[in-house]
C-alpha cells in the first residue's frame, strides 16, 4: 500500500505479530456478527423452514424451491418499486446538488451565507428516518396540516389523499429521500469541484470560455468519478430503503403493494419467521450488492494509482 | 474563542447526557428500591401466596387496558412505578409489564418467540401471565404453553359460575380444559350521535332509532337519508367489518386452505357502495381522521363499538378539552352526552381479552389470586362497571346493574348495561379460529385499495392472497365464494 | 469588453438573486417540517385536528408530561437505551477502526493486502442481508433483548476503517513511531499515546457519524428487542405509528417525534462545522 514500506520490510518483520493483533478484533467481530450469519442465511435459503404458530416446520432441504417461488411471486416487482422510488428521488437530488455545488464554488457569484445554507440543507440527513416518516405521515394524512393548508388556500377543493394514491405514496417517499440526501450530495460534489486544478479554469478563461462552458467542459468531466461514486453508493443506499416506507405505510407497502421495497419484503418474511424465504430474498439482495461492491472496489483501486496526489489534497482540503 | 465554544459544546452535551441518564435510571431503580424494605414484613402477613413463589411476575400484553384494570382493582397492589413499567404487590412481588402493540401480528410474533424460549429463560424472565385476544386465542389455547385454569391454577367451577358461557367456550381446548379467563364480555352495539339522529330520523330515542336500523336494508336507506342531509352514515371502511365477520358460516382456515366467507364479500360490496356514494368518510380504523370523526367536529351518524370501545375509546375522542388538560368528563365538553347506543342491524362482538397462565411460571399462587379477583369477584366486577362503564364478565352483577337505575352520563342518561345484558348471551364464537387477526387485518388492508379506487376487485383479491401467503407460509390455497 | 462586463455584472446580480431564491425555497423545505413539528407538539389533539396554525399552542408541557407518563411509550428508558447504544457504537467504531487501520498502515504481514481487499469489498454491504442469520444467532447466544448486539458489531465498521486509513496515509509520519520504538515504547502503548492523538480529528468526525447512524438505526433493533425497558427510540416511534389501541393523542405523537429528533439537531448545530467538513473529507476518499 505504501511505497516506502518495501525497503523497510525486513526491519519491520519482527513487528508482524502486532499487525495481526491489531486487525484481529475487526476480523473476529466481522466473522462472528456478519460472516457466519450471512452464511447461515444463504444456507437456509435452500430449506423449507418456518414457524407455524408455535410449531417449527423444517428445516427440510428443498433445493431451489424458494427461489422459484420468489421469482414466480413478485420479487421483480418489489425490486422495481425500490429502484423506481430511488430513481425518482435521485434525479432531482443529483441535479439540485450539482447546481448548488456549482453555485457555492463559483468565485464570481460569491454567494454569502454559505455556512448557513450548508448547515441547513445537510440537517435532514441526520434525522431519524423513522421519526421523519412518522412526521410526514402526520403532516400528509387526510386531515393533516398540509391538506388543511392546501384546502384553505383554495389549491384543492377537498383533501388530497396522498397515502391512498400510488403516485402520492411513492412521491412522498422519494421526496423524503431527496430531502434527506441532497445536502450530503451537495457537500460531496463541492469538495470534488474544489479539488479541480484552478489552473484549468484560468486557462479556459483566457481562451474566452463562458462559465457555462467551463462547467460543462471542465468541471463535469473531471468530477465524473465522484458522481459515479455518488450514484453507486446512493443506489446501494436505495436498495436498503426500509424505515421510511415501512413507517409511512405502516408496514403494508400499500396502495397495491406499490411502496413495498426489497427490504420490506424481506421484513415481511422475517416477521412471519419464514427463514427459508427470507434467506432467499437476502441471497438475491446479497448478489446484487456484491456486484455493486465490486464496481465500487474497481472504481477506487483504479484511481488509487492514477490520482494519488489528488487524494491527498482532498484529505487536507 | 473557538476553543471556548468547543468546550461549552462538550460540557452542554455531557450535561444533557448525564441529566437524562440520571432521570432514566432514577425512574427505573425508584420503585424497586422503595419496595425492598416493606417486602419482608408483608410476606409473613400474606397467607394466600405459597412460600416458593417467584419474586417477579411477568405479564405480557398489547395495550394498557388490563394494566390499568390491574393497577386500579387488584386488591394486592401496593405501589405503581412512576412510568407504570412495574407494579409492586403487597407481598413484595414485582409485576413487570411487557407491552408490544398488536398490529400486524406483532404481539403474537413476539409472544411466540418468548414462549418458545420459555424453558431456557431464567426464572425471573419467564412469562407468568399473558393476555390473548379472541382473534387468536385458540392458537394458544390449543398449545401446551397455557396452564389449565382449573387443574393447574386451581380455580373452581363455583368461582367461574357467574361468567358468560361464551367467554369460557372460546378458551376451552379440544380436550375440554379451560385455558384462560376474562373480566369482560364484549357484545357490540351501534353508538350514534343523538343530535345527528334527530336531524336525520327526527328522534334520538334508542328504541326508535333501533327500529329504523334493525336490518341492513333499513340501515342502507338511513345511510342515504343521512347523506342527503350532509352527514355520513359511517366513518370508515372497516367500521361495519365486525358485524359481517362475526356472522360467517365457518372458521377462516381448515388445514392449508383459507376460505373467504360469502358474508365478508357482502361487507366488500356494501363498503364499496358506501364509498362510491359518499356514505362514509373513507377512513380506516384507528387512524386520526377516524378518531376525529368521533369528536366534536365529526359529522358521522354512528360507530360500531363493543363494550370497551365506548368507555375506552369513544369517550376519550368525544371531548374537546382532553382530561389531561384539565377538561372534565361532563356534558358541555365536546360531544360528551350526545351519544347513545342501540343494537344495530346484526349482533356481533368485538375484541375481548383473556388472561392465560404461562407454563413454566413460578407464580401460580399469584396467578390464581389475580384471576380470582379480577374475573370472578362480583364486588370488584361491579365496581369496574360502575366506575368505568366497561361491561364485565359477571352475569349476576350485570343483571343487577341492568335492572337498577344506573345511568351513563356520557350516553345522555341511557342505561347501556341493560342493552349489553340483552345481547351478551347471544354471542357465538364457534367460528373463531387462530388465524382471525392476521386474516381480518389483511382483508381490511388489501380491500382498502379497492374502496379507494386504486385497484379493481380482482387485484385486491390477488393482493390479499399474496399477503396471506407471506404471513402464513403454511396456507397454500385461498378459496373465494362463487 | 467593457460593455460585456457591465452586462455581465447586471446578469450576475440577476443570477445571484435566482440562486438565493432557490436556496431560500430549499431551506424552507428543510426547515418548515421542523417548524410544523414544534408547533404541533405544543397543541392538543383537538387543536391539531382543526388544522395547522403558525402560532404555538399551550399544551407543550402537558404533552410532554402525558408522554412521560405513558406506560406504553417508555420514553426515558428509550432515550437512555439509544444513548448507551449510540455512544458505545461511536466509541467502539472509531477506536477499533483506528486500531485496524493502523495495523494495516504500520505493519507488514503476509495477509495485509488480502485483509485490505476484503474490507474494501465488504465496505458497502448492507447489514440487512445477513439479518436472518444474525437474529437466529443472537437468539442462540442468548443476546435477544440485549443491547450488546446493537453496538458490539460496530467494532468491524469497514467505512470508518477506510476513512481512518485514508487519514493515516496522509497525516501519519512513521518516523515518530520509529522514534518511540527506540525509546522503548511498546507497540500498543505507542498506538494509544502517540498515534491516537494524531488521529483525533478523524476519530471525532467518524464518532459523530456513527453516533447518528446508531441513534437512527431501526431495522435490526426492531427485530431483536421486544422488552419495553430495552427499546430504543426508533422502535418507540414505529410503535406510535401502529399503536392502534391508545386514545390516539396526536399531541403525544408530535412530542415523541420532537424528542427523537431535537437532541440530534442540537448536537448538530453545535458541531455543524466539523460535520460538514467531515462529509467533504469522506467524499473525496474515492
Amino acid at each position: 500500500m505504501n511505497a516506502e514500506s518495501t525497503p523497510k520490510k525486513r526491519k519491520r518483520s519482527r513487528y508482524t505479530k502486532w499487525g495481526y493483533l491489531f486487525i484481529s478484533p475487526f476480523f473476529i467481530v466481522f466473522i462472528v456478527f456478519s460472516l457466519i450469519p450471512l452464511c447461515s442465511t444463504i444456507y437456509y435459503s435452500f430449506f423449507q423452514y418456518y414457524r407455524q404458530g408455535l410449531k417449527i416446520i423444517g428445516p427440510t432441504f428443498t433445493g431451489m424451491a424458494n427461489y422459484v417461488k420468489l421469482f414466480q411471486a413478485d420479487l421483480p416487482n418489489y425490486l422495481g418499486n425500490t429502484l423506481l422510488i430511488w430513481f425518482i428521488g435521485f434525479v432531482p437530488q443529483i441535479i439540485i446538488s450539482l447546481l448548488l455545488a456549482a453555485w457555492f464554488t463559483n468565485q464570481r457569484l460569491n454567494l454569502r451565507g454559505q455556512g448557513f445554507f450548508k448547515t441547513v440543507i445537510y440537517m435532514p440527513n441526520l434525522i431519524m428516518a423513522s421519526a421523519f416518516a412518522m412526521l410526514f405521515f402526520a403532516l400528509f394524512s387526510d386531515n393533516g396540516p398540509v391538506n388543511g393548508s392546501l384546502v384553505s388556500l383554495g389549491i384543492f377543493s377537498q383533501p388530497f389523499r396522498f397515502l391512498a394514491s400510488i403516485a402520492g405514496t411513492r412521491g412522498l417517499i422519494s421526496f423524503m429521500n431527496f430531502l434527506m440526501w441532497f445536502g450530503n450530495t451537495t457537500i460531496l460534489l463541492m469538495a470534488a469541484i474544489m479539488g479541480v486544478d484552478p489552473g484549468l479554469y484560468e486557462a479556459a478563461e483566457i481562451d474566452g470560455a463562458s462559465s457555462n462552458q467551463m462547467f460543462w467542459r471542465i468541471t463535469i468531466p473531471l468530477i465524473r468519478p465522484i458522481m459515479a461514486y455518488v450514484l453507486v453508493t446512493s443506489l446501494i443506499g436505495g436498495l436498503q430503503m426500509f424505515d421510511v416506507p415501512q413507517i409511512l405505510t405502516n408496514g403494508s407497502g400499500n396502495p397495491d403493494r406499490s411502496a413495498t421495497t426489497m427490504i420490506m419484503y424481506l421484513n415481511n418474511h422475517m416477521y412471519s419467521k419464514n427463514y427459508g424465504m427470507a434467506g432467499a430474498v437476502s441471497t438475491v439482495l446479497f448478489l446484487i450488492c456484491a456486484a455493486l461492491c465490486f464496481l465500487i472496489y474497481f472504481m477506487m483501486t483504479n484511481k488509487d494509482g492514477a490520482a494519488g496526489n489528488k487524494k491527498k489534497r482532498g484529505v487536507h482540503g | 474563542m473557538k476553543k471556548a465554544r468547543k468546550i461549552t459544546a462538550t460540557l452542554l452535551a455531557v450535561a444533557m447526557m448525564t441529566g437524562v441518564m440520571a432521570t432514566a435510571s432514577g425512574c427505573q431503580s425508584g420503585p424497586a428500591a422503595s419496595s425492598a424494605a416493606p417486602a419482608a414484613s408483608q410476606e409473613a402477613a400474606n397467607s394466600e401466596a405459597p412460600a416458593a413463589e417467584g419474586k417477579t411476575l411477568n405479564i405480557w400484553c398489547w395495550n394498557d387496558e388490563f394494566q390499568s384494570r390491574f393497577n386500579d382493582y387488584y386488591p394486592e397492589v401496593k405501589e405503581v412505578a412512576g412510568d407504570k413499567s412495574t407494579t409492586t404487590l403487597n407481598d413484595g412481588t414485582v409485576v413487570k409489564w411487557t407491552i408490544n402493540p398488536n398490529d400486524n401480528n406483532n404481539y403474537q410474533n413476539k409472544l411466540d418467540q418468548a414462549l418458545l424460549s420459555q424453558e431456557s429463560a431464567a426464572a425471573d424472565d419467564k412469562i407468568d401471565i399473558f393476555l390473548v385476544e379472541a382473534d387468536y386465542a385458540l392458537k394458544y389455547v390449543d398449545s401446551e404453553y397455557t396452564l389449565d385454569v382449573k387443574k393447574d391454577i386451581g380455580l373452581t367451577d363455583s368461582d367461574l359460575s357467574n361468567q358468560y358461557q361464551y367467554t369460557q367456550d372460546i378458551v376451552t381446548d379440544k380436550s375440554g380444559a379451560l385455558k384462560g379467563t376474562t373480566w369482560q364480555a364484549t357484545p357490540g352495539l351501534f353508538a350514534y350521535r343523538r343530535s345527528i339522529a334527530k336531524a336525520v330520523l327526527g328522534t334520538d330515542d334508542p328504541a326508535k332509532v333501533q327500529e329504523s336500523l334493525s336490518d341492513w336494508d333499513k340501515f342502507n336507506s338511513v345511510a342515504a337519508q343521512a347523506s342527503a342531509k350532509g352527514y355520513k352514515m359511517l366513518s370508515g371502511y372497516d367500521d361495519s367489518y365486525r358485524t359481517f365477520s362475526n356472522n360467517v358460516s365457518a372458521p377462516w382456515v381448515t388445514d392449508t386452505t383459507a376460505t373467504v366467507d360469502a358474508n365478508l364479500m357482502n361487507w366488500v360490496k356494501q363498503t364499496k357502495e358506501y364509498a362510491q356514494k359518499g356514505y362514509n368518510n373513507k377512513t380506516s380504523l384507528w387512524d386520526d381522521k377516524w378518531q376525529a370523526d368521533q369528536g366534536p367536529s365529526g359529522k358521522v351518524l354512528g360507530f360500531f363499538y363493543s363494550t370497551w370501545g365506548i368507555n375506552f375509546t369513544l369517550l376519550g375522542n368525544s371531548l374537546k378539552t382532553p382530561v389531561a388538560e384539565g377538561g372534565k368528563e361532563e356534558v358541555g365538553n365536546g360531544v360528551y352526552g350526545d351519544y347513545a347506543v342501540c343494537q344495530g342491524p346484526q349482533s356481533y362482538y368485538w375484541g375481548g381479552t383473556w388472561i392465560c397462565g404461562a407454563k413454566g411460571s413460578d407464580n401460580i399462587g399469584t396467578i390464581k389470586n389475580v384471576m380470582k379477583s379480577l374475573t370472578s369477584d362480583s364486588t370488584i366486577m361491579k365496581k369496574i362497571t360502575t366506575d368505568t362503564q366497561d361491561y364485565t364478565n359477571n352475569k349476576e352483577a350485570m343483571e343487577e346493574i341492568a335492572n337498577s337505575d344506573f345511568k351513563s352520563a356520557f350516553l345522555g342518561g341511557q342505561n347501556h348495561i341493560k342493552l349489553f345484558a340483552e345481547v351478551a348471551p347471544k354471542i357465538d364464537m364457534s367460528n373463531a379460529g387462530p388465524y382471525d387477526q392476521g386474516m381480518n387485518e389483511s382483508m381490511q388492508k388489501c380491500f382498502k385499495d379497492y374502496f379507494d379506487g386504486t385497484v379493481d376487485l380482482e387485484k385486491a383479491k390477488a393482493n390479499f392472497e399474496k399477503t396471506v401467503k407471506e404471513k402464513y407460509p403454511e396456507i397454500t390455497e385461498i378459496k373465494w365464494p362463487s | 469588453m467593457n460593455n460585456r462586463s457591465k452586462s455581465g455584472k447586471a446578469g450576475l446580480s440577476v443570477t445571484r438573486g435566482a440562486c438565493y431564491l432557490v436556496l431560500a425555497v430549499l431551506c424552507f423545505l428543510c426547515l418548515f417540517f421542523f417548524y410544523m413539528l414544534l408547533i404541533n407538539s405544543s397543541r392538543n389533539t383537538y387543536q391539531i385536528q382543526q388544522g395547522f396554525s403558525f402560532l404555538p399552542g399551550k399544551s407543550f408541557v402537558v404533552n410532554l408530561k402525558n408522554l412521560l407518563k405513558n406506560a406504553n411509550i417508555p420514553v426515558l428508558s428509550g432515550i437512555y437505551n439509544s444513548l448507551v447504544v449510540s455512544a458505545l457504537t461511536a466509541l467502539l467504531a472509531s477506536y477499533f477502526s483506528a486500531l485496524t487501520a493502523y495495523g494495516i498502515y504500520a505493519y507488514d504481514f503476509r495477509f495485509k493486502k488480502a485483509a485490505f481487499t476484503v474490507i474494501l469489498l465488504i465496505m458497502m454491504m448492507p447489514t440487512q442481508i445477513s439479518a436472518v442469520g444474525f437474529v437466529n444467532q443472537m437468539q442462540a447466544m442468548g443476546l435477544r433483548n440485549s443491547l450488546i448486539p446493537l453496538f458490539l458489531p460496530s467494532i468491524a465498521s469497514p467505512i470508518v476503517f477506510f476513512f481512518m486509513k485514508q487519514y493515516l496515509d496522509s497525516n501519519m509520519p512513521m518516523e515518530i513511531v520509529e522514534a518511540a520504538r527506540i525509546d522503548g515504547s511498546g507497540e500498543f502503548h505507542t498506538f494509544n499515546t502517540i498515534v491516537l492523538p494524531i488521529m483525533k480529528p478523524a476519530m471525532a468526525v467518524q464518532a459523530i457519524f456513527t453516533f447518528v447512524t446508531a441513534w437512527n438505526n431501526f431495522f435490526i433493533p426492531a427485530l431483536l428487542i421486544d422488552k419495553s425497558d430495552k427499546k430504543t427510540l426508533p422502535i418507540l416511534i414505529a410503535q406510535l405509528r401502529s399503536a392502534d389501541f391508545l386514545k390516539f393523542d396526536m399531541g403525544q405523537v408530535y412530542m415523541m417525534v420532537t424528542i427523537a429528533i431535537i437532541p440530534v439537531i442540537i448536537i448538530y448545530l453545535i458541531l455543524s462545522k466539523y460535520i460538514v467538513r467531515g462529509v467533504a473529507l469522506g467524499g473525496v476518499k474515492g
